[in-house]
């Protein structure tokens, strides 16, 4: 049945529907729903909530309890998100589950509480030190931050991997209706004997480990770690494509940017003007062929780029389109959020 | 032919990486002794630091974690969320780690009153990384980063963190103890194993503090590292129980 649900508390019911039991945050503007949410929701279920001493804290928190077993996240936003990069690459490393939300504000430093994509660059390529990538989903509506939420454990579990999601403060603050899908039954979740320490008494130590001191053995992990995101690309890449089979003028963008393209897109085509939208669910694996593909075909005249931030996304667009047509970029930020009529004039002058 | 002495079963055969004189080989071996006598081997599960005693779970064979720099006090806290209440859970710390970046988690994990036992080794200085100025390292005290001895002016001060922890509501248990010479050995030991008893009995968060050497950090011996331990260490940080709520519940 569907419910009124905001943003911040879908995700949170949807990881409890998921079986995620731990949860360790700090908070921060603004995501607090979600900590708040789950600091009652989690012992209802029996799992547990730590209200942690800083973000580096909480990040290492996922870190244990993920490397027990157990289904974990955390949440926070921009700055918040920084604090944990180093804890994200260990947890890379040690090839442990989870599922870190990043409900961006702008930046840099301290910046403002306003919704902003600036921390593309961050989730997308890796964010921390050394050579990995979070596995990173950009929803667009309350309902897809449920469905992506609640489909996000498995895939972290399937290979290993954080899963990053992105919103921004406009999703995590507002409320859409919702469907929140069945409760999971924590034992059907997936097994993980074999590697997770939870103090086991078969002579076989478990250890969560990132540390290579060889260097042959740690050329030799990345590799292998190297091999997982092509499977993974091949498996989990998402988008949407609106309206883009005739299309000669193509957005791209994702998360709520996306949404306010799919209205200028509609008053576009109301003028006559053919437009299109492909919007990346998946922003690492990107879906960099979807695109490719639409740059190959005759009609079209050019890509714009749409993001709250100077341009960060635009990047892998322009390799993906790799100078088979034009890449423009149209960015606000600081917490400003272009209009459907400001992107409909910037097409209509560009033309 | 009759065995006399043995390895504990906690132990791996794996050689230890540790300088000659070092006394981290002196506490893993009290720690797998006391497991072993309080019937917990087969169920500890340890988090080892950034540090020397980094590749501690090459030689301890329970279940183990790697956290990173100063955060073993927070993985800690969210294994015991998720295992077994009657898992054991230690972690085990030098200086740097746990007095200076991890300040912050070994505070609020004590705080909390997690139920766990956390062994810190002091020993003043950064080994690992090759003699650096520790947050224990003590007043006139030469480091790599102090190299005329340490000026609490220049410098800051060192921190006494027992002292400092019993403040707090949290810990259940907090002694300071050495391993300079056979006896303090033996009283580590008993220090150690109350330590773990504690969090058998479900009481909360055990803190044993060993003042410990580097003797190749320090340019000594291992005999005078020790001698340096004893004299120097042991009165800058005097050796005792700082809280110990068993005592108060009687």
């Amino acid at each position: 049945m569907k419910k009124l649900w905001k943003g911040n508390e879908a995700i949170a019911e949807a990881a409890v529907a998921a079986g995620c039991r731990y949860f360790f945050g700090y908070p921060i503007t603004p995501q607090n729903e979600i900590p708040e949410y789950l600091s009652w929701r989690l012992p209802e279920v029996g799992g547990a909530f730590i209200q942690a001493e800083s973000e580096v804290s909480a990040i290492n928190m996922v870190y244990g309890a993920a490397g027990a077993g157990a289904r974990a996240m955390t949440s926070s936003s921009s700055p918040g998100v920084s604090l944990k990069q180093e804890g994200i690459s260990y947890i890379a490393g040690a090839e442990l589950p989870c599922v870190i939300v990043n409900m961006m504000r702008s930046g840099p430093g301290l910046g403002g509480i306003q919704p902003a994509q600036g921390d593309y660059f961050q989730a997308t390529k890796g964010g921390g030190h050394g050579d990995y990538h979070p596995i990173v989903y950009a929803p667009s509506s309350i309902q897809e931050f449920v469905d992506i939420t609640y489909n996000a454990f498995d895939v972290a579990d399937k290979y290993r991997c954080p899963v990053m999601i992105i919103g921004d403060g406009m999703l995590g603050q507002m409320m859409e209706p919702a469907e929140i899908p069945p409760m999971r039954d924590l034992k059907d979740l997936p097994n993980k004997d074999d590697w997770a320490a939870y103090g086991h008494s078969d002579g076989r130590q478990r250890l969560i480990n990132s540390i290579r001191i060889e260097a042959d053995d740690l050329e030799q992990f990345c590799n292998r770690l190297f091999e997982k995101y092509k499977v993974i690309a091949q498996n989990e890449t998402r988008s949407e494509e609106y309206l883009t089979e005739d299309a000669e003028y193509i957005f791209v963008a994702y998360g709520s940017v996306a949404r306010i393209c799919k209205a200028a897109v509609v008053e576009l085509r109301a003028h006559g003007i053919k437009a299109g939208l492909i919007r990346p669910i998946t922003l690492y694996p990107y879906p960099s062929d979807v695109i490719a593909k639409r740059a190959k075909s005759a009609q079209v005249k050019k890509f714009i780029t749409v993001e709250m931030s100077m341009g960060q996304m635009v990047e892998d667009v322009r390799l993906a389109v790799n100078g088979l047509k034009p890449v423009e970029f149209y960015g606000r930020c600081g917490g400003n959020v272009m209009m459907p009529a400001d992107l409909v004039k910037y097409v209509k002058e560009g033309k | 032919m009759k065995i006399v002495a043995d390895k504990p079963k906690m132990l791996t055969d794996t050689p230890l990486h540790y300088c000659p004189g070092c006394t981290h080989g002196i506490v893993h071996r009290l720690i797998a002794e006391v497991l072993e006598e309080l019937g917990k081997v087969d169920n500890a599960i340890g988090v080892c630091p950034v540090g020397c005693s980094v590749f501690a779970y090459n030689y301890f064979n329970c279940d183990m974690y790697e956290a990173a720099h100063g955060r073993a006090p927070a993985v800690a806290s969210a294994v015991r969320r998720v295992v077994n209440p009657d898992n054991i859970i230690f972690t085990y710390q030098g200086d740097g780690d746990l007095a200076s970046i991890g300040m912050a988690e070994t505070v609020h994990a004590c705080m909390r009153g997690e139920n766990i036992t956390i062994i810190f080794i002091n020993n003043g200085i950064y080994g690992m990384t090759g003699g650096q100025m520790a947050p224990t390292t003590m007043p006139g005290e030469k480091a790599t980063t102090c190299i005329y001895g340490r000026d609490p002016k220049v410098n800051g001060n060192p921190v006494h963190m027992c002292e400092m922890l019993a403040t707090l509501t949290g810990p259940a248990y907090i002694e300071r103890v050495s391993c300079y010479d056979v006896a303090h050995v033996l009283k580590a030991k008993k220090a150690i194993k109350k330590a773990f008893q504690v969090q058998m009995d479900k009481k909360g968060l055990s803190f044993i503090e060993v003042v410990a050497n580097c003797p190749t950090n320090y340019h000594m011996t291992p005999l005078e590292s020790m001698n340096f331990v004893k004299e120097k260490g042991c009165t800058f940080y005097p050796l005792g129980v700082f809280k110990d709520i068993t005592k108060e519940d009687k």
